[in-house]
């Protein structure tokens, strides 16, 4: 993947595409609220979960750990179906799929592009999240006390492994049939469950932590955590026995594999794809 | 010379039924051509129900609310196939350019809906059974059903509702362009919260409940969570007669209502030249 003028411009004309593609069915008040209400109420899931069971207790430093694994978590369904739901969109709806391929563009890059109305979209949510949280429910972060050099830095490796982990599942979704649901957040839903962003992994059995330990969304959650609220979670934990050095590390290591991983699944499957006659493929059920 | 076999025709209750059997049948057989979806509608599903169970378990929850989450997730499966597979479909069909062939067609369109409806209530009906029986094991969630009966009316009105609300839903969808889909995104969290998915609804308060009563699931939800948890009862938002009382109505009139509009805006939307319309 080489990255040149050319390059760039096929990001930028594919992420103004999504931009309109995301936002300019409506008037911009009500694409803001339409924006804000589904995370909003995602996060109020887990706050009324939360509430109903410790009779509210907020200032628990549990609560503050769900919370924001939660708000930090809605990076990964947009990340992960704004990458590979493109190819169903582009492939099924619009029908452009076959062009793109015979365009001499990068689909990597074009697939990266077509994912950024749905970044900022997140991004204008989580910090939403995170301010009704600091507001209402009085979560202790202080802008003064948070490394923002090192938030900046982790928030790039996240989001870099995000949208790898996208572009092979955009590989797996040339090779499948359009399902009913999105491929993107379903697995995203799935992996809720071995990222710590809920509960800490100790509750789940040894043998499933492997899993959870091998994702870098793990260590990017407990990373962007303590960055915002300045320590682990108190008590004996397993992601509490990682430094701050010892989580950057693993998560620079894991980042990599799955970039390579990533790029060559996608190459790999556009390319069974495009033998196979799938690119312009619909399926109509 | 060869002659050519002439087609069966059917017409009237014939036509209606061989048309719910014809728009099943892609659905049950996709399905089963299909063998990914086993992966992506059951296994991911699970996981995501397990995810809101161990939170329950890591902040101390009573063991029935285990229970509440693995009902509530395999419930989840049937309003995100109303909500994709039905309310959205007509607008996905006109996209498609599959629409206009439907309204061309001596097929009703109502029976078309109703084979989208059967088709995809029998496949999420498999995703759902698998996700109560895989997340029951999982969780050790003990059972206490009071009446089998009430258990099986209550799932079924709901079922009727709630597929007869993506049915009237379809109809309005038909009108709609790029916000069809935009609105069906809209419709899973939001409705996740007030419909109580993952708690009793009666935690929401009385107002909230009811209002949120407008959507099968919540009444359906917690009239089966009632009935099927020693402690339900307690938990339930109205008593449990009552919910099927509500349930009967909100079948009785989703259903006219579809039937109704389908065919109101049918007319509209042929008349507006909706139907081939492609706001790509």
């Amino acid at each position: 993947m080489k990255i040149n003028e050319s390059s760039l411009r096929t990001l930028k004309i594919a992420a103004w595409l999504s931009w309109q593609i995301e936002s300019n069915w409506t008037d911009p008040f009500l694409f803001a609220v339409y924006s804000i209400i589904k995370p909003v109420s995602a996060a109020f899931i887990i706050v009324i979960m939360y509430s109903i069971i410790t009779q509210g207790d907020f200032s628990s430093p549990t609560f503050a750990y769900l919370f924001l694994g939660n708000a930090l978590y809605q990076y990964v369904p947009a990340l992960l179906s704004g990458v590979s739901w493109s190819i169903i969109d582009d492939r099924e709806h619009y029908r452009t799929l076959k062009f793109f391929f015979i365009a001499p563009i990068s689909m990597t890059l074009f697939l990266f592009g077509r994912s950024l109305a749905k970044f900022l979209a997140a991004t204008i949510s989580v910090i939403i999240t995170i301010f009704f949280g600091v507001i209402f429910f009085h979560l202790p972060i202080f802008p003064s006390q948070i490394q923002w050099g090192l938030l900046t830095f982790a928030s790039i490796l996240g989001i870099l492994n995000m949208l790898f982990f996208g572009l092979f599942l955009a590989g797996v979704s040339m090779i499948t049939v359009r399902h009913s649901y999105f491929i993107g957040e379903v697995v995203a839903a799935g992996l809720l469950v071995f990222t710590g962003a809920l509960f800490p992994l100790d509750f789940l059995p040894v043998y499933l932590r492997v899993i959870g330990l091998s994702l870098p969304i793990t260590y990017w959650l407990e990373l962007m955590r303590r960055i915002l609220i300045g320590h682990p979670l108190p008590g004996p934990n397993l992601m509490s026995s990682f430094s701050n050095n010892e989580l950057i590390t693993i998560l620079v290591v894991t980042n990599a594999v799955f970039l390579v991983v990533g790029y060559l699944g996608f190459q790999k499957c556009s390319s069974i794809a495009q033998q196979k006659g799938f690119v312009d493929q619909t399926s109509e059920y | 010379m060869f002659q050519l076999a002439s087609p069966k025709k059917s017409s009237g209750l014939g036509l209606f039924l061989r048309t719910i059997n014809g728009r099943s049948y892609p659905r049950v057989v996709g399905m089963l051509r299909e063998k990914t979806w086993l992966f992506f509608d059951i296994f991911l599903p699970l996981l995501s129900v397990v995810a809101f169970a161990l939170m329950y378990k890591a902040i101390g929850a009573p063991q029935e609310y285990l229970g509440f989450v693995v009902i509530g997730g395999a419930m989840t499966s049937f309003w995100m196939n109303v909500l994709w597979a039905m309310s959205s479909q007509l607008y996905w069909e006109k996209e498609t350019g599959n629409l206009p062939l439907y309204i061309l067609s001596p097929a009703s369109l109502m029976a078309i809906l109703l084979g989208m409806a059967v088709g995809g209530l029998f496949s999420t009906l498999l995703r759902a059974v698998a996700i109560i029986i895989l997340g029951s094991l999982i969780f050790n969630v003990t059972y206490v059903v009071s009446s089998l009966t009430q258990l099986l009316l209550v799932f079924f009105l709901c079922m009727g509702a709630l597929y007869g609300l993506g049915m009237m839903t379809a109809s309005i969808f038909l009108l709609l362009s790029r916000e069809a889909w935009h609105i069906a995104n809209l419709a899973s969290e939001p409705i996740y919260l007030v419909s109580g998915m993952y708690f009793p609804v009666k935690n929401l308060g009385f107002w909230t409940g009811a209002f949120a009563s407008a959507i099968p699931l919540t009444l359906g939800l917690d009239a089966m969570r009632q009935i099927s948890f020693a402690n339900g009862p307690l938990l339930g938002f109205l008593n449990v007669k009552v919910e099927i009382a509500i349930l009967a109505a909100l079948f009785i009139i989703y259903t006219l209502c579809s039937f109704f509009m389908i065919k109101h805006i049918e007319r509209l939307a042929i008349r507006e030249g909706r139907i081939t319309e492609n706001k790509r």
